[in-house]
């Protein structure tokens, strides 16, 4: 299974195996990590989700769509280029390492 | 150590527990769900998983491990029978008991129905609220089928959307003048009326259902305006009422919903309860909301309560439909406004109806415009109103008007209040 690391505001770091097929916020809710509310479960309607992607990751997600991009730009401290919300990525063997960072807030 | 029950295995009872724990709760912990499934999420029942777009385990909250790693005991598909608050201890249908120390109600709501004698209750005729109901009434959705919806509330407009959008005649009947009535303006009703209509729906406003009838099930539906309709099953989604039965007969007070306070505290100390079974203190006035986040967020505030910890719970609204192509996302409560204000959104088809209470702010519901909804929740949270005029301007960028060291740059509340 692909392995993910979620680095927390404060710098704690989580690396865990997510199942292919979910999203990145699935994988943090499944493993309890904090910093990744998602309230709305995965639906892109809550931009509780938001973290930065590695800058060595960002080339190899799919863009965003405008939804995506309209909550984002509007989210708290948002990064173009490296914000994202965790529930529109989903992971596959070809995210395997993926790294990503969460904000301070989930606004 | 202390010994919580929580009666409820909903959003509002999963998230209860799981902070009890993440708050560092060492005592026995017991969620009892009435439903044989793990604990789910509601909204995509109507939406992603009825069109076949999302698998079940997807719609679990966290995968069985988590609850057991957690020593979280799920206690699925018993029902409690009552609650003895002097002795402390709630009563099983499976004619069990467990004491408690502390005592969760997170009951949630129950769909209503049409009335038997309506025949309400004949082979063909859902609600949607369950998983079950949801996998019951999946087979239906076959492509040129006939369904008959009764109901122009979020629910029956999301089951519109999933029939129409596989190619199922769907007629939707909603009882008052306009659907959405209860719930948004005149505008956003009409956004959405335009919407269905244009993909097909028949949307019958003024118009309700008089009676049901079908020969060992439903096939014909008498509507109010005289005319009859034929039909292959219907879907009714005409509210729901708060699960308060057990709180009721246990002597907790009930107000439109379980009466908490700021904490999550019902009538008795040990007992508290949170989500859509509960009224609770909102900005002066006492509110339920029927919503995920409030279930919650609520919840997590009343698990801090039972730790000793809590702060006084301020709720922060906020709701989303998905219907075809188009999201709509609400921020605040619009209860008590006096006008709306229209803007465009900036990409096609976006759009966002704004109210207000004389000067203030009361909430937004922006129809595939995120930005309009984040802008808007960030101000109502904050306290802010824009004036009327500047909303209302699709000239007026809501960005400059939130950058920094303008009057509407209100920072993002913070979350675990």
């Amino acid at each position: 299974m692909p392995r993910i690391t979620y680095i927390e505001h404060d710098g704690t770091e989580h690396t865990v195996e997510v199942g292919n097929g979910l999203s990145v916020m699935e994988g943090a809710r499944d493993n309890d990590i904090p910093g990744i509310e998602a309230d709305c479960g995965g639906a892109c309607a809550c931009a509780t989700c938001h973290v930065y992607v590695d800058p060595s990751w960002i080339g190899k997600i799919p863009a965003k769509d405008d939804a995506e991009a309209d909550m984002l730009d509007f989210a708290a401290a948002p990064t173009s280029g490296a914000s994202r919300l965790a529930c529109q990525i989903r992971v596959g063997d070809h995210l395997d390492g993926l790294i990503v960072r969460m904000p301070e807030t989930q606004g | 150590m202390s010994r919580v029950v929580i009666i409820g295995a909903g959003q509002a009872g999963a998230s209860l527990a799981i902070k009890l724990r993440g708050l560092g709760h060492e005592g026995p912990i017991t969620l009892i769900g009435s439903e044989e499934a793990l604990p789910y999420q509601r909204p995509p029942l109507s939406k992603k998983y009825l069109l076949g777009e999302m698998e079940v385990e997807r719609l679990h909250l966290r995968p069985r491990s988590f609850y057991e790693e957690r020593r979280i005991e799920l206690r699925p598909g018993v029902a409690v029978t009552s609650i003895d608050r002097a002795g402390k201890t709630v009563t099983l249908d499976d004619g069990t008991s467990l004491p408690y120390d502390q005592l969760a109600l997170t009951t949630g709501a129950e769909p209503l129905r049409l009335p038997a004698r309506l025949g309400g209750e004949l082979p063909g005729t859902y609600t949607v609220r369950t998983l079950r109901d949801v996998d019951a009434m999946a087979p239906e959705f076959v492509e040129g089928r006939r369904v008959l919806i009764v109901g122009g509330g979020y629910i029956g407009l999301e089951a519109a959307a999933v029939a129409a959008s596989r190619g199922l005649q769907v007629t939707l009947v909603e009882m008052a003048e306009r659907i959405l009535q209860r719930v948004a303006a005149p505008e956003t009703s009409t956004y959405f009326r335009e919407l269905h209509r244009g993909h097909g729906v028949d949307i019958r406003e003024g118009v309700g259902v008089a009676s049901l009838a079908g020969e060992g099930r439903v096939a014909t539906a008498a509507l109010s305006d005289g005319t009859t309709l034929a039909t292959d099953f219907v879907v009714v989604g005409v509210g729901v009422r708060p699960a308060t039965g057990l709180a009721e007969a246990a002597g907790l007070a009930i107000e439109n919903g379980i009466r908490v306070d700021a904490h999550g505290r019902t009538t008795d100390p040990s007992i508290f309860a949170a989500g859509d079974c509960t009224s609770f203190p909102y900005r002066g006035q006492r509110v339920r909301l029927e919503s995920v986040p409030n279930a919650i967020d609520q919840a997590e505030a009343a698990a801090a309560s039972m730790l000793g910890s809590g702060k006084d719970y301020e709720a922060r609204p906020w709701f989303w439909s998905d219907q075809y192509d188009v999201k709509l996302q609400i921020a605040g409560l619009n209860a008590g406004y006096d006008r709306t204000v229209v803007r465009p959104g900036a990409r096609a088809g976006a759009l966002s109806v704004w109210y207000y209470r004389g000067s203030e702010l009361l909430a937004v519901d922006a129809m595939n415009d995120p930005r309009s909804y984040m802008t808007g929740k960030r101000w109502i949270e904050g306290g802010f109103s824009p004036p009327p005029a500047v909303v209302g301007d699709p000239q007026c960028d809501l960005k400059t008007l939130a950058a920094p060291g303008s009057p509407g740059a209100v920072p993002a509340t913070p979350r675990g209040g």
